[in-house]
């Protein structure tokens, strides 16, 4: 932790050097990027440039083997991994909702933390995503674009400092990935989250993000 | 009709075992015509299954001549073996041997040396081993069972675990469905086996005991007494091995390992 004041005061998310390789492969290459408090920052580069790998970095789902993360300045091999992944809540490129109702998903993530959520609580995240009233209904039975949603208030639902979003949109069809893109610039701005967003569709990044980083082959090449 | 041409039991012995093997090898030709290519594992499995139990049956005319305490060493031997075979249903996952040794250890070990104390299982040699290998063979069967489907478990439901570790659940917690699938997996077997015992299925030993002039009563239900045991080193073991592997399945970070 030798770095300048002004880079430790202002960011949020900060990677440095961040690296992993695996089996010789070298999927992510020295990233060192930072994400400021309120800032949406978009990731994008072509199939296969690491981008998924170095959203489940931040998220420490996978394990750096060079560099690291810092979360308001800390190290984040330093918090516990649970209250990491709560802070920083990810969002999935398909939706993964475990069996059983809508609520059962969007009380998970809190019930996991032994804090129960509110039934007021749950129908204000429903409305937040436009699915009002969907609270006992059957995640089996939710379209594509519905799933998504629910999936989204699951993980707001943890009420996260910093939403890691990888391809919200794009398991979607057209006119659901621009409801879904829409709600979540909605939200994004209403509760001025600080968000990276990992999108291949640059027109997307620039329609959502302030600011976007380029990857190829693990490196950031512009930003 | 087969007893009245050999007056060996040696010789008999082996007549009966070149019939079934052929028994079974005209199974595996029926199914290569049905494109079911079976051939080599089945023929492999029953040269080497002949040759282990003639190898076994001759040491335990050895063992069976030593003192008692020789057949805690025969059980240990067996366990050792049996944690090695299952294993293999764990391929790829780190200490696999030892996740189903422990299993198997716990589980069968713990049941023998309880039941052999409390006088359920007669404490004499040509009791003992069969008895206690019985147990051990279900109990190896049912960690391989518990270790295979946790596996294929984990696989299937990489994104659902991974979903619930990214809202930041225990992965004790997120992975709770799949140890209760693969610990079900593993006993419903047995339980099936308890439930057709002596309708669909007289077990061997109770055929031998009555075979050897044991009262046909209690042969039923000292089988009864075998089944039961089986079901609980079962249990134990599958419990034992899942929850073992369940912690290697994840890293000191709370990472999806395997
Ligand atoms: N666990 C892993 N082991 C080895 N290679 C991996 C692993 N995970 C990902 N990769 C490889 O790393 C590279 C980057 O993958 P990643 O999923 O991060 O790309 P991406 O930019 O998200 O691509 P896409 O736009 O297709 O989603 C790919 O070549 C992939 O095959
Ligand atoms: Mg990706």
């Amino acid at each position: 932790m030798s770095d300048e004041p002004e880079q430790l005061n202002s960011a949020v998310l900060r990677t440095q050097r961040l690296t992993r390789v695996v089996e010789g492969r070298t999927l992510i290459d020295e990233v060192s990027i930072e994400v400021r408090c309120g800032e949406v920052v978009a990731v994008t580069g072509p199939s296969g440039s690491g981008k998924s790998s170095l959203l489940r970095l931040l998220n420490r789902l996978d394990e750096p083997t060079g560099g690291t993360v810092y979360l308001d300045n800390r190290d984040y091999r330093e918090i516990p991994p649970r209250e990491l992944r709560r802070r920083l809540g990810m969002l999935l490129q398909r939706p993964f909702l475990f069996p059983g109702t809508v609520a059962r998903n969007l009380a998970f993530g809190p019930g996991a933390h032994d804090e129960e959520l509110a039934k007021e609580t749950i129908a204000e995240l429903l409305d937040s995503v436009g699915l009002p009233g969907y609270a006992e209904r059957d995640v089996r039975r939710l379209s594509g674009g519905e799933a998504q949603r629910v999936s989204l208030a699951r993980t707001l639902a943890n009420r996260p400092e910093v939403l890691l979003l990888d391809e919200p949109t794009s398991a979607l069809d057209e006119a659901a990935q621009l409801g879904v893109e829409e709600l979540i610039c909605r939200i994004i701005k209403s509760q001025g989250l600080t968000c990276v967003i990992v999108t291949h569709d640059r027109d997307q990044a620039t329609r959502m993000a302030g600011r976007t980083v380029l990857l190829e082959a693990g490196r950031v090449v512009s930003r | 009709m087969l007893s009245g041409f050999f007056a060996d039991t040696l010789q008999l012995g082996i007549a009966q075992a070149v019939i079934s093997a052929v028994l079974a090898l005209a199974i595996v030709y029926l199914a290569r015509r049905n494109e079911i290519h079976l051939e080599r594992e089945t023929a492999v499995a029953l040269v080497r299954g002949f040759v282990q139990i003639v190898a076994v049956g001759s040491i335990l005319v050895l063992v069976f001549r030593g003192p008692s305490w020789t057949s805690a060493f025969v059980l240990l031997f067996m366990m050792l073996a049996a944690a090695a075979t299952s294993a293999r249903r764990a391929r790829g996952i780190s200490g696999a041997f030892v996740v189903s040794f422990y299993g198997i250890a716990g589980g069968a070990g713990i049941v023998i040396a309880l039941m052999t104390v409390l006088g359920v299982i007669d404490p004499r040699m040509a009791s003992l081993i069969p008895v206690g290998s019985m147990i051990i063979a279900s109990a190896m069967n049912s960690v391989a069972l518990a270790l295979e489907r946790f596996r294929s478990e984990l696989a299937a439901n990489v994104g659902l675990i991974e979903a619930g570790l990214a809202l930041g659940a225990a992965p004790n917690q997120v992975v709770a469905p799949h140890v209760e699938a693969a610990v079900g997996a593993a006993m419903i077997p047995r339980i099936d086996t308890l439930r057709a015992l002596g309708i669909v299925w007289i077990p061997g030993l109770m055929a031998g005991m009555v075979l050897a002039g044991s009262d046909p009563i209690y042969a039923a239900i000292y089988q009864f007494v075998v089944v039961a045991m089986i079901v609980a080193a079962s249990g134990l073991s599958s419990v034992i091995s899942t929850l073992l592997i369940r912690g290697r399945a994840f890293s000191a970070a709370e990472q999806l390992v395997i």
